[in-house]
């Protein structure tokens, strides 16, 4: 997408902008697509009761994109499967919030009602592919499995959907591949048929879960311009769930970054990058090596993030944070509105001392 | 397959002497069919010619896509594998030919550290046992007695409480278990440490403390490093110099400044381009190169160039000739960062457009 497109987007979807970020003020009139409200997920195991997401609220619009970063353990893949529906319960167990898409809340739909808006209106796409096919149904089958199922074509019918699909998402000599099983397509390809499959019902949201993570760089940008391209044209919601800082700078319009199941700082994309307002988000952009070089030791963030079970009693990033004070280990920060100069950008901080955080110049250097 | 042996990438032009000298490296695999009676059926040549000299006190990073036969590399430089053909001479030895004693001495200066922090482990051992094993093979480095305070040591070393030596993998983190598999590969003093993918499944936070630690463990104990990963980002910022490998083969070679700022291979160019940057402003004056296709199979190379396949540059001599890796007549004598090894015919650099 080029950058004159991502601008003139980036005005047109700018009320929505104003409304992403917490929700501070009552319904918007018209009801966001995807909006997620202080969703709570603990897992009940024998060792005893542990919360993975700690009320996390975030939205997309139509169009846009969220990308949600965070490393493994920080609750961002939990949060996507409890908005799909898919969790894994028990253990896990949806405590508090709401889900709401198109104003209405997911989980407090019936059972069969909520299948429906899954199947068609928001579909998900994994990591690993090849678990995530069927290994013994052929790539076409399982494409038009779909259109059979969600809405009663004939097999024929169907299996000339699927292989127009195959091609929609560019995959060389769809029609002669169609009858190919998942193992004999490469990685790339594989995530393709993921897509194809996400796409097959043009649902309104797409949730991707580290979609590129398993492939190499030049496949990798392969399918990430794949996916942009087909947002922009189905005009689809796009929530990408990573925890590379290089792929969510270059397609998400707003980021979420989680750490310890809870949301720490929300932003516009440019904004984060440039003016960090937590300290956890500035220690992930300066741990990052630079292709542009330098030898310099990297900026690393001590020690490791806390387990659900031995959280800290205040804000749960203070035993690794360089700013941290007294406060910070004996109260936990809210998601503080962070105003920085431009009263049109949206933005969230979970830091007490969020504006010292913004106005920092300097990276902060390593103990 | 080159027939005639390459001649030796440049002298040194950094400090120290070649540790290890790699001349036409290969490895075949063989292909068969049938049960009982198994018949050859092709061949995967997944390292195929490849030649270099790494250095005292040096990082040689090589990077690659998947199947690019770089992991076949690292077990062939360790002696998990025996090569089809070339020579790695340690110490002006040839390594290769070498059995027995000899073999065991050489296997003690050439350490691996493994990708995998959660496989690579015996989960049913402490982490003293993971770490003390290599003494047991090689008992005249450590005498028995000494060996847990050795242990302790290495502990330290890595930035591990050496209290935890009576504890179990799966008591510590991807982080703290890549620092175990560090300690397992520092435990016999070696001169060299092969690194395969070391950071790779690791979190961002915690990665840049491991790069930090191999960076300070070889300055300490002036150890020489073949870096593999796939991370462009993190090879450039670990290497002294940098080899870029497709299909079994080096595509090019040259210092961080050379290969990263001044690439000629068309390869390499694609690969930079293709590279996610962490910052929303950097693509104003970036071009990216989408490759066309997956990487082909390393049983079915193609003829010629094994890039042309994918190449936006490929005319006929490509599919005819193979290049061979070496400075480019057309900046052969420059004094330029383009002149350095580099396999393709059209070697020229693409002028970037300033970034940012």
């Amino acid at each position: 997408m080029s950058r004159a497109d991502r601008d003139a987007e980036q005005d047109a979807g700018q009320d929505a902008e104003q409304r992403a970020g917490q929700d501070a003020e009552g319904p918007p009139a018209v009801p966001r697509l995807l909006e997620v409200r202080d969703l709570r997920v603990e897992f009940r195991t024998r060792d005893g009761v542990t919360e993975a997401v700690s009320g996390v609220s975030y939205g997309v619009d139509a169009g846009r994109t969220l990308a949600v970063l965070g490393e493994s353990g920080s609750g961002k893949s939990v949060t996507a499967q409890a908005v799909m529906g898919i969790l894994d319960s028990p253990p896990a167990r949806v405590t508090g919030g709401r889900i709401l898409f198109r104003g209405r809340d997911l989980l407090r739909m019936g059972e069969d009602e909520r299948r429906r808006v899954r199947g068609a209106r928001m579909a998900m796409i994994f990591q690993d592919a090849l678990s995530a096919l069927n290994p013994v149904l052929s790539v076409g089958a399982q494409l038009a499995e779909m259109y059979e199922v969600h809405q009663g074509l004939s097999r024929r019918a169907a299996r000339a959907r699927a292989v127009e699909l195959m091609d929609r998402v560019r995959i060389p000599a769809a029609r002669e591949r169609a009858g190919d099983y998942p193992h004999q397509f490469s990685g790339g390809m594989r995530q393709r048929i993921m897509i194809a499959m996400a796409l097959a019902l043009e649902p309104d949201l797409i949730i991707a879960d580290e979609p590129t993570t398993a492939l190499d760089v030049t496949v990798q940008a392969q399918v990430m311009d794949l996916l942009a391209e087909l947002r922009r044209e189905y005009a689809m919601g796009l929530i990408l769930i990573t925890h590379d800082l290089g792929v969510v700078a270059d397609v998400a319009d707003t980021i979420a970054v989680m750490y310890a199941g809870r949301i720490v700082e929300t932003a516009p994309v440019r904004d984060l990058y440039r003016r960090p307002a937590h300290p956890y988000t500035r220690g992930l952009l300066d741990s990052v090596p630079r292709l542009d070089g330098g030898g310099r030791e990297l900026y690393a963030i001590k020690g490791l993030p806390p387990g659900p079970a031995d959280l800290p009693p205040g804000c749960p990033f203070a035993p690794r944070c360089p700013r941290a004070q007294d406060v910070c280990r004996a109260e936990r920060p809210p998601l503080y509105e962070v105003a920085c100069g431009d009263a049109s950008v949206r933005r969230a901080s979970a830091c007490h001392f969020w504006k010292d955080e913004l106005d920092a110049r300097d990276p902060i250097a390593a103990p | 397959m080159p027939a005639t042996p390459s001649p030796p990438p440049e002298p040194a032009a950094e400090p120290g002497a070649p540790v290890l000298e790699v001349r036409d490296l290969a490895k075949v695999y063989p292909l068969t069919q049938g049960v009982l009676v198994k018949r050859q059926v092709g061949a995967v040549r997944a390292v195929d010619g490849v030649s270099f000299d790494l250095r005292r006190g040096e990082t040689l990073g090589v990077v690659g896509e998947s199947g690019c036969g770089k992991s076949t590399l690292a077990r062939l430089l360790v002696t998990l594998e025996q090569p089809t053909a070339g020579e790695i001479r340690y110490r002006g030895e040839d390594i290769t030919r070498l059995s027995g004693r000899a073999l065991k001495a050489v296997r003690r200066n050439i350490q691996m550290v493994f990708q995998d922090p959660y496989t690579s482990l015996n989960p049913r051992m402490t982490v003293g046992d993971i770490i003390g094993e290599p003494f047991e093979i090689h008992p005249e480095v450590a005498p028995k007695g000494d060996r847990r305070r050795k242990v302790r040591e290495l502990l330290d070393v890595v930035g591990l409480n050496p209290e935890y030596i009576n504890r179990y993998p799966h008591q510590f983190s991807g982080g703290q278990r890549q620092r175990i598999g560090i300690a397992r590969g520092l435990a016999l003093n070696p001169e060299i440490i092969i690194c395969d993918e070391p950071v790779s499944a690791l979190d961002v936070s915690v990665q840049a403390q491991v790069v930090n630690l191999l960076a300070r463990l070889q300055e300490e104990f002036a150890l020489s490093y073949l870096f593999i990963a796939h991370d462009l980002s993190v090879v450039r910022h670990i290497s002294d110099r940098v080899a870029v490998m497709y299909l079994g083969r080096f595509a090019e070679t040259g210092t961080g400044p050379q290969i990263y700022d001044h690439p000629t291979h068309p390869y390499t160019q694609a690969l930079l381009s293709a590279v996610p940057v962490p910052d929303p402003d950097s693509h104003r004056g970036r071009e990216r190169i989408i490759l066309a296709g997956d990487v082909p199979s390393p049983a079915a190379p193609p003829s010629g160039c094994r890039f042309r396949t994918r190449c936006w540059k490929a005319r006929e001599r490509c599919a005819t000739e193979v290049p061979r890796l070496a400075v480019p007549s057309s900046f052969q004598g420059a004094d330029s960062p383009a002149a350095h090894p580099s396999a393709c015919h059209f070697a020229e650099e693409r002028l970037p457009a300033p970034s940012g």
